[in-house]
């Protein structure tokens, strides 16, 4: 099966139904993607597939054939959104955190600056048992704020309460 | 836990024709489309067959279009697809609101709305819709289509008249005269599955339908009979209470679900006076 990694072409011989999560996993060795639930209530083991997040425990890994799939790794550890995380305290336990950032991703690469509800809604199908989601929200609103800031400004935009 | 893979096998198609000769010539298999629903049953032990057809890449069938006056809804056509489309946000409205409570973003970038009507769930979101609606479904079989009224294409407790050889393509609506409304009630707003799930549309013929209170979703044909006559509303929801048959179950409890029931035809009817 081939399909491009976080924008590397790879080939691997996986059975066809093996859920997208373990070949990611164990196959391709990015531990960076959660297993929670492994019923797609968590949201926890979100990727990207073409740009969109799923859930990739309920994903046959033969789905991806010919797609594109970013997981956490993809992103450079010094994206906004992580940074933003991290400056909010977003997480706690961190097991959510992955699929938190992928599912937030779209949002906040988009110009258009989404509302609170918006994120709220993005992040719907990310449970997460620690922060009570403010600090979470916070860090999308402010991760927004910073990547569409203008080069100019001096310090990164303090994200909102 | 892991998906036991060893057992199974997977066959992919492209082309429906393709599609419907592998159902012909494997008995037994299991067509699959966004996982939503048979990844869950694998993933805890059950084993809705062992052999698979995925559909996901017949994009033929992911297209909403409409034809004359009718909106057709591919099979394929996921819960996020429903809510960009805009001849569905024009036309059914409600199917759009049933569409953005179906679990997370995730959820809905892979759950398909031929996936909801195959796996028969009483609770099933969009069902409701399609029941008030008067949509038929359009199945392919080896011997071309057929259209089955949705209102009949239950026959029991997650039972169709979609015979094994059979793939569900589409789903017809017409024209629906009058108010759409649409309420989901579950523990949460995003990712529960229904407790009770009602759709209802008001205008010259009132059409109510309920999930989640029967063994099949069903319409109500007994209310909206009082309710198309001009009696009252409390007289509307004692033939409700006749019509319904709830039970106790992991989610919910039968008292909890009679009430739910009756406080939604009440809100329907009065929000769309």
């Amino acid at each position: 099966m081939k399909f491009t990694l976080n924008g590397t072409p790879r080939k691997l011989d996986a059975h066809p139904l093996k859920r997208l999560l373990d070949v990611l996993r164990e196959d391709c060795e990015l531990t960076g993607t959660k297993e929670g639930c492994g019923e797609g209530e968590c949201g926890a083991c979100t990727v990207l597939v073409d740009g969109e997040p799923v859930v990739s425990c309920l994903m046959p890994c033969a789905q991806v054939e010919g797609c594109e799939v970013t997981t956490i790794e993809g992103l450079s550890g010094d994206h906004p959104l992580q940074r933003a995380m991290m400056r909010e305290v977003g997480a706690q336990c961190g097991i959510c955190t992955p699929g938190v950032i992928l599912a937030a991703h779209a949002l906040v690469e988009s110009t258009r600056k989404p509302t609170l509800e918006r994120v709220r809604e993005a992040l719907a199908g990310n449970l997460c048992r620690c922060t009570g989601y403010e600090a979470i929200h916070r860090a999308v609103l402010g991760a927004h704020a910073e990547r569409h800031a203008h080069a100019a400004s001096a310090a990164p935009e303090k994200a909102k309460a | 836990m892991r998906t036991a893979t060893a057992p199974y096998a997977l066959f992919r198609a492209r082309t429906l024709d393709g599609a419907l000769k592998i159902l012909r010539e494997e008995p037994g298999t299991v067509p699959i489309a966004g996982c939503t629903d048979v990844f869950v049953t694998l993933e805890f032990g059950g084993s809705p067959g062992t052999r698979y057809l995925d559909l996901s890449r017949l994009s033929a069938l992911r297209r909403i279009t409409t034809s004359g006056d009718k909106l057709v809804i591919g099979a394929l056509a996921t819960y996020t697809e429903l809510q960009k489309s805009r001849f569905v946000r024009a036309r059914l409205p409600m199917l759009v609101e049933a569409a953005r409570l179906v679990g997370g973003v995730q959820i809905q970038n892979m759950g398909t709305v031929g996936g909801n009507l195959a796996n028969a769930s009483p609770a099933g979101d969009t069902l409701p819709v399609f029941a008030v609606a008067n949509a038929d479904v359009v199945l392919a079989g080896p011997d071309g289509e057929r259209r089955v009224p949705f209102n009949a294409f239950y026959t029991g407790y997650r039972a169709s008249v979609r015979r094994p050889d059979e793939l569900i393509v589409a789903v017809e609506v017409s024209p629906v005269i009058g108010k759409q409304w649409f309420r989901k009630v579950g523990t949460r707003a995003a990712q529960a599955i229904s407790k009770v799930v009602f759709a209802g549309v008001r205008g010259l013929e009132t059409r109510l339908a309920l999930g989640s209170v029967a063994p099949t979703v069903i319409r109500l044909p007994g209310t909206e009979m009082v309710l198309n006559g001009g009696g009252s509303i409390d007289e509307a929801l004692r033939a409700l209470a006749d019509e319904i048959r709830p039970i106790d179950d992991l989610r919910s409890t039968a008292g909890y679900r009679r009430s739910v029931a009756a406080n939604l035809v009440r809100q329907f009817w009065s929000e769309t006076a």
